[in-house]
C-alpha cells in the first residue's frame, strides 16, 4: 500500500478518530486522495468531522487509527517535533479566525511562516502583498484591518513559505458574502498559480462548486 | 436568587483550587508582613510605657542634680526636716543573663501612693524587700534572665518588663552607687514647708517622664520598620489584584449569562464583594497568625537593637489584643477592596451582552502607559520638591516614597522602549516575534514587574545602606576604640587609686570621664580627653579648624559629635555655650555612629575644673602587645574588680558589631520576605496570562512551532524581564540607598554615612531574582508543554 501512495501528495487512509465521551468516532474510517495542485472542498454538516479531518490532516491532533501521508511521509508515525517541521515547511493552514499574530505587523505576519522556513525572499513577498492588495498596509497591524483583510493576511501568510498543502477551515465563514468571494478567488487562484494541493472546508456549495472535486463528509464517512 | 447566583459564582472557585490559594495566599502574605510589623511596634510601645511610667515615677515629680549626679544622702535628710514629703531612688543596671536589666531601688515607707512603684508593692512584700539580702520583684520573664541572684528574684505580674524593683539598700549594694539617683515629691504635701530653692538649692524639679521621651527616640526606628511592611503589603496587593484580576476574567462568560438572565448588576458587584469579603476574612485571619509568627521570631532581634541602641527594654514576648486582630482584618478587607477594586467596576459597566471573548484585564493600552509615565513624573516632582524644600524625617519620607513609586510607575513604559530596541536588531521571524510578543504582555505583567522592581530596589538599597554602614562603623571602631583595655572602678576614690596603679604598669592611660548636661536645648554627654598623642592619630574627625589637636592640648576649645553639629547647625569655628556659662570655640566634628545623643568633648583638666562631680570611675588603658591578659589578672588580684568591670577592646568591638548585626537582621528578614512575596506576584501574574495565552500561542504551534519550544519560550520571556527589571533596579536601588544615608539616616540619626557600592551583592540579588522569575516561570511553562493539542485546537474552532 505504502509504495501505491507514494506519487499522491497527501494520502489518507482508514482514518478514525474518536473523542473521550463521544458515542460514535468523529471521523470513521476515511480514507481519501489528493493530487499536487488540485483544488478539493470538504462539505458537511456542523459537527461532521471536517474540521478535525483538517487538524488531523495537518498534524495538529492524532488520529486513533489509519494513516496520513503527505508527499510519502506517515504523519502518525511522526513525533510531536516532526510533525511541527513539517507544518513549518510544507503545510499551510488558513483558520476561519484568521489567527494572526497580533503583536506583528502585517508585513511580518505575512513573513512569518516563509521565515520560520527558511524561505522568505523580500520580490517574493513584496509580489505576494500586491497580488492580496495589502501592499499600503504593510505596517498596519493585525488590529487595524477589516475581516476580509486580515483573511488576505492569513492567506499570504500560508501561502508565502511555497507549501505544497494548503488547507483552509472555513475561510471565509467570518466574512460577508462580497468579501467571502474575493477570498476564495485569491485562495483558489493562488493555489493555481503556485501548484499547491488545496483542501478547503466549506458549508457553502456555492464555494465548493469552484474547486476540482467535492468530498461530503456525514456523521463521519465520507459519502 | 442571591442563594443561586451567589453558588454559580463560589462554583468558580471549586474547579479551581489553586486559584483560590493564590488569592487566599497573597491577601495572607500582605496581611502577615503589615500585623507582624505592627505587633512589633504595639509591643515595644507598649513597654516604653510601662517602663516610663514605673522609672518616670508616673505622674510623681521629681528632684535630680544636675548633670545627672548623685544626691547625696545629707541633702535628702535636710529635705525631710524641712518638711519635705521626698522618697529617694536608685536608678541603675544590674547584668542579667542576656544583657543588663534595670534596676529600680526604692524606699517602700516613703514612696509616694501615687506612684506606679508603691502601686507595684503589696504589704507583704515589704517584709521580703527591707529583709537581709532582700528580695527582687521581677515581671516572669525578667525574673527568668536573673538567675545569679537565685531565690532573692521573685516574680511579679504586672511590673514593666525589663525592669527588677528593691529596696534602696540592695539597690546601692548592687549598683555600687552612693546617694541616690533622684527624689520623688509626694503629691500632697504638709502646708508649711521651707521653698524648695532654700530647702535643696542644687537639685532641679523634672516633671514626670513620660513614654514619649522614649517614643520620640526610637519613633525612626518604628518608622522604618512600618514603611518596610507598607512596601511588603504593596508587594502583597499585586498578587491579589492578578488573582482577582484573573477569577474576573474567566468569569466573564458566567457575569454575561447572569446578567442576561436577568441577575441586575448591582446584585452581582454586591455578590462579588461579599465573595471577596470572605475570602478577605479567611486570608486576613491567617495572614494575622503569620504575622504573630514573623513578630514572635523577630521581636527578640527589635528587643536586642532597642536595648543595645536606646537602652529601650522591650521583653521579646508578644501579647496579641483584640485591638491588633481587628485592625489585621481591617487591613486585609481594605487591601482585597483596593485590588479588587477596577475589576468589580468594570463589572459594574460591563453591558448584559458584552461578549464573551477575552480581553485581557489585565491588560492596559499604550495611552494607559503613557498616562502611568505622566503619574511617575508627578510623583518624581514630588520627590524632588520634599528633597529641597521638605524636612524633617517626614520630609524623607516623602522623597523615599516619590522615587519609588516613580520608578514602579516608569517601569512598564521603560521596559516597552527597550523591549522595542531589542525588537529592532532582531533577524529571525521567531526573535521579531518574541520581542514583539514581550512588548504586547508588558501591561499584563506590569504589575508583577513593578512588584518585583519595588523588592529588588529595597533590597539594593536597604544592602547597600547596611553594608555601607557595616564598613563606615567597622572602621570607625577600629578608630574610636583605641584602648586595649576598659576598666571601670566601682567609685571615684578607687578610681584614683586605679589610675595610679595602671600608669606604672600600662604605656598609656586614658580617663573616660564624663558628665551630662542641657546645650543648647537637649540633654548632652560631656566627656573629658586626655592630653594624649594617639587621639590626634586616630580620632574619627570629619571637620576640623588647623591644629586642632594641639589646641584640645592646651585646653582651648571643643571637638563637638555629628549629632550635635547637624541638630544645630554647628561648625568648625562657632562657639558653643556649656552648663555653667562656659562657651568655647569649636575646633572639630566628629563621627559618633549608634549614639542617639548629642556629645561634646573638652580637654580632661577642663572637664574635671568645671564639673568637679564628673565621674572618675572610668578607664581606657593603652597595654601594648600582650599585656592584656597579665594587666587584666594583676588589677583583679589588687583590686578585686569583678570580670565585668574590665572589658578588652576585641570583647567591645564584638559586643557593638552584634548589636549592630542584629539591628539589621531585622531589616535583613523583611528583605527577604517582600522579595519572597514578590516571586509569588510573579508567579500569579503568568498564571493569569498563561490562561489568556493559548489564543495568541495557538497559531504558531499551528504554524510548526512544537509545545515544548513555546514553552521554553515562554519560560525565557519571564526571565528576561526580570533580568531587565533587576538591571533597572540597580540605579533605584542606589538612589534609595543615597536618600537612606543621606537624608533618612541624618535625620533620624543625626549622623551621615559615606556610600559604597558592592556589585558582588547586585550579583547575588541579580541570581535570586532570576531563580525566582525562573520558578515562578517553571510552572505555567510546563503547563503549556503538556497542554494537550485539543486545547489549542479549541482556539481555531470555537469562540474562546
Amino acid at each position: 500500500m505504502q509504495a501505491n501512495l507514494r506519487h499522491m501528495l497527501l494520502a489518507v487512509r482508514d482514518l478514525v478518530k474518536r473523542f473521550p465521551g463521544a458515542e460514535r468516532p468523529v471521523l470513521d474510517g476515511i480514507s481519501l486522495d489528493v493530487e499536487g495542485g488540485e483544488i478539493v472542498a470538504l462539505t458537511g454538516e456542523s459537527g461532521s468531522g471536517k474540521s478535525t479531518l483538517l487538524h488531523v490532516v495537518a498534524g495538529l491532533e492524532p488520529a486513533d487509527i489509519g494513516h496520513v501521508l503527505i508527499d510519502g511521509q506517515d504523519l502518525t508515525e511522526m513525533d510531536d517535533r516532526g510533525r511541527a517541521a513539517l507544518r513549518r515547511s510544507d503545510i499551510g493552514i488558513v483558520f476561519q479566525q484568521f489567527n494572526l499574530i497580533p503583536s506583528l505587523s502585517v508585513a511580518r505576519n505575512l513573513a512569518f511562516q516563509a521565515r520560520l522556513a527558511g524561505r522568505a525572499e523580500e520580490a517574493q513577498l513584496d509580489a505576494l502583498a500586491l497580488r492580496l492588495g495589502l501592499t499600503d498596509h504593510l505596517a498596519k497591524y493585525p488590529e487595524e484591518l477589516s475581516g476580509g483583510q486580515q483573511q488576505r493576511v492569513a492567506i499570504g501568510r500560508a501561502v508565502a513559505g511555497g507549501p505544497r498543502l494548503l488547507m483552509a477551515d472555513e475561510p471565509t465563514g467570518n466574512l460577508d458574502e462580497a468579501t467571502g468571494d474575493t477570498v476564495m478567488d485569491l485562495l483558489v487562484s493562488l493555489a493555481r498559480t503556485e501548484g499547491t494541493a488545496l483542501l478547503v472546508a466549506t458549508h457553502s456549495q456555492r464555494l465548493a462548486a469552484r474547486a476540482d472535486r467535492r468530498l461530503h463528509l456525514s456523521r463521519g464517512r465520507l459519502a | 436568587m442571591i442563594r443561586t447566583v451567589l453558588s454559580a459564582l463560589l462554583s468558580h472557585w471549586r474547579r479551581r483550587p489553586f486559584q483560590l490559594v493564590t488569592l487566599i495566599l497573597g491577601l495572607a502574605l500582605a496581611t502577615a508582613l503589615w500585623s507582624g510589623v505592627q505587633a512589633i511596634n504595639a509591643e515595644a510601645r507598649k513597654s516604653y510605657a510601662a517602663a516610663a511610667d514605673v522609672l518616670g515615677g508616673g505622674g510623681v515629680s521629681a528632684l535630680t542634680a544636675p548633670a545627672a549626679a548623685p544626691i547625696p544622702v545629707e541633702t535628702y535628710v535636710a529635705l525631710r526636716r524641712a518638711g519635705w514629703l521626698v522618697s529617694p531612688v536608685i536608678d541603675g543596671w544590674i547584668e542579667g543573663d542576656r544583657g543588663r536589666v534595670r534596676l529600680l531601688g526604692v524606699d517602700p515607707f516613703t514612696l509616694p501612693e501615687a506612684s506606679p512603684a508603691a502601686g507595684s508593692l503589696d504589704t507583704d512584700d515589704l517584709a521580703g524587700l527591707v529583709a537581709a539580702g532582700g528580695d527582687m520583684l521581677a515581671d516572669p520573664v525578667t525574673a527568668g534572665r536573673l538567675s545569679a541572684f537565685g531565690d532573692r528574684v521573685v516574680p511579679r505580674e504586672g511590673l514593666a518588663s525589663g525592669l527588677v524593683l528593691t529596696d534602696l539598700t540592695v539597690a546601692a549594694e548592687l549598683t555600687g552607687q552612693q546617694g541616690y539617683s533622684r527624689l520623688l515629691i509626694d503629691p500632697v504635701q504638709p502646708l508649711r514647708q521651707a521653698p524648695l530653692d532654700e530647702a535643696a538649692p542644687d537639685l532641679a524639679l523634672s516633671e514626670p517622664q513620660t513614654a514619649d521621651d522614649l517614643g520620640r527616640l526610637t519613633d525612626s526606628f518604628h518608622l522604618n520598620l512600618t514603611a518596610f511592611g507598607l512596601l511588603s503589603f504593596a508587594v502583597g496587593l499585586f498578587i491579589v489584584n492578578g488573582a482577582v484580576g484573573l477569577a474576573f476574567e474567566q468569569r466573564r462568560s458566567v457575569f454575561r449569562t447572569l446578567r442576561a438572565l436577568g441577575v441586575p448588576a448591582g446584585t452581582l458587584v454586591g455578590l462579588l464583594t461579599i465573595e471577596l469579603l470572605i475570602f478577605a476574612v479567611i486570608a486576613g485571619a491567617i495572614g494575622i497568625l503569620l504575622g504573630y509568627i514573623i513578630a514572635a521570631s523577630l521581636l527578640p532581634d527589635v528587643a536586642a537593637t532597642l536595648r543595645g541602641l536606646y537602652d529601650a527594654s522591650v521583653e521579646g514576648t508578644l501579647t496579641l489584643s483584640p485591638a491588633w486582630w481587628l485592625s489585621g482584618l481591617v487591613i486585609a478587607c481594605l487591601g482585597t477592596a483596593l485590588a479588587a477594586a477596577g475589576g468589580l467596576l468594570r463589572v459594574a459597566r460591563m453591558p448584559p451582552l458584552a461578549p464573551a471573548r477575552p480581553r485581557a484585564w489585565a491588560m492596559v493600552s499604550g495611552r494607559a502607559i503613557r498616562s502611568q509615565l505622566l503619574l511617575a513624573g508627578l510623583c518624581l516632582a514630588l520627590a524632588c520638591l520634599a528633597l529641597v524644600a521638605g524636612g524633617g524625617l517626614a520630609g524623607g519620607f516623602v522623597l523615599l516614597g516619590g522615587v519609588l513609586l516613580a520608578a514602579a510607575l516608569a517601569l512598564p513604559a521603560v521596559l516597552s522602549g527597550l523591549v522595542a530596541l531589542a525588537g529592532r536588531s532582531a533577524r529571525t521571524a521567531l526573535s521579531e516575534w518574541f520581542w514583539a510578543d514581550t512588548r504586547q504582555q508588558l501591561p499584563g505583567l506590569s504589575l508583577a514587574l513593578m512588584a518585583l522592581m519595588l523588592a529588588l530596589s529595597a533590597n539594593i538599597g536597604v544592602g547597600t545602606m547596611v553594608s555601607s554602614f557595616r564598613q563606615t562603623f567597622t572602621g570607625w571602631l577600629d578608630q574610636r576604640l583605641v584602648s586595649d583595655l576598659y576598666v571601670s572602678a566601682r567609685d571615684d576614690a578607687e578610681g584614683g587609686r586605679l589610675r595610679t596603679f595602671l600608669e606604672a604598669r600600662a604605656e598609656g592611660v586614658l580617663p573616660i570621664w564624663n558628665t551630662e548636661g542641657d546645650i543648647l536645648g537637649a540633654p548632652t554627654e560631656i566627656y573629658g580627653m586626655a592630653d594624649h598623642p594617639i587621639y590626634a592619630r586616630t580620632w574619627p574627625l570629619l571637620a576640623s579648624l588647623p591644629e586642632t589637636w594641639a589646641r584640645m592640648g592646651r585646653g582651648g576649645g571643643v571637638l563637638v559629635n555629628e549629632q550635635l553639629a547637624r541638630r544645630e547647625d554647628l561648625s568648625p569655628g562657632d562657639l558653643l555655650d556649656l552648663p555653667g556659662g562656659f562657651r568655647d570655640e569649636i575646633l572639630g566634628v566628629y563621627s559618633d555612629y549608634g549614639n542617639p545623643l548629642g556629645q561634646v568633648v573638652i580637654p580632661l583638666q577642663v572637664l574635671t575644673d568645671r564639673y568637679p562631680e564628673a565621674e572618675r570611675t572610668d578607664f581606657g588603658v593603652l597595654v601594648g602587645d600582650g599585656g592584656t591578659d597579665d594587666l587584666r589578672r594583676a588589677l583583679e588580684g589588687e583590686f578585686g574588680l569583678p570580670a565585668d568591670a574590665m572589658t578588652d577592646q576585641a570583647a567591645l568591638k564584638a559586643f557593638s558589631l552584634s548589636i549592630f548585626e542584629r539591628t539589621f537582621a531585622v531589616t535583613g528578614a523583611l528583605n527577604v520576605l517582600t522579595l519572597g512575596v514578590a516571586g509569588v506576584a510573579i508567579l500569579t501574574s503568568l498564571l493569569t496570562l498563561a490562561s489568556m495565552r493559548l489564543p495568541q500561542l495557538a497559531p504558531l504551534w499551528a504554524l510548526g512551532l512544537t509545545r515544548g519550544r513555546l514553552a521554553r519560550i515562554e519560560f525565557l520571556r519571564a526571565l528576561v524581564l526580570a533580568a531587565l527589571t533587576f538591571v533597572l533596579s540597580v540605579p533605584v536601588g542606589l538612589g534609595l540607598a543615597w536618600i537612606l544615608l543621606a537624608v533618612i539616616n541624618v535625620e533620624a540619626f543625626g549622623w551621615r554615612l559615606p556610600m559604597f557600592v558592592y556589585p558582588l551583592q547586585w550579583l547575588w540579588l541579580g541570581l535570586l531574582s532570576l531563580a525566582a522569575a525562573a520558578l515562578a516561570g517553571l510552572w505555567p511553562a510546563v503547563q503549556l508543554a503538556r497542554r494537550p493539542p485539543a486545547d489549542l485546537i479549541r482556539v481555531f474552532t470555537h469562540e474562546r
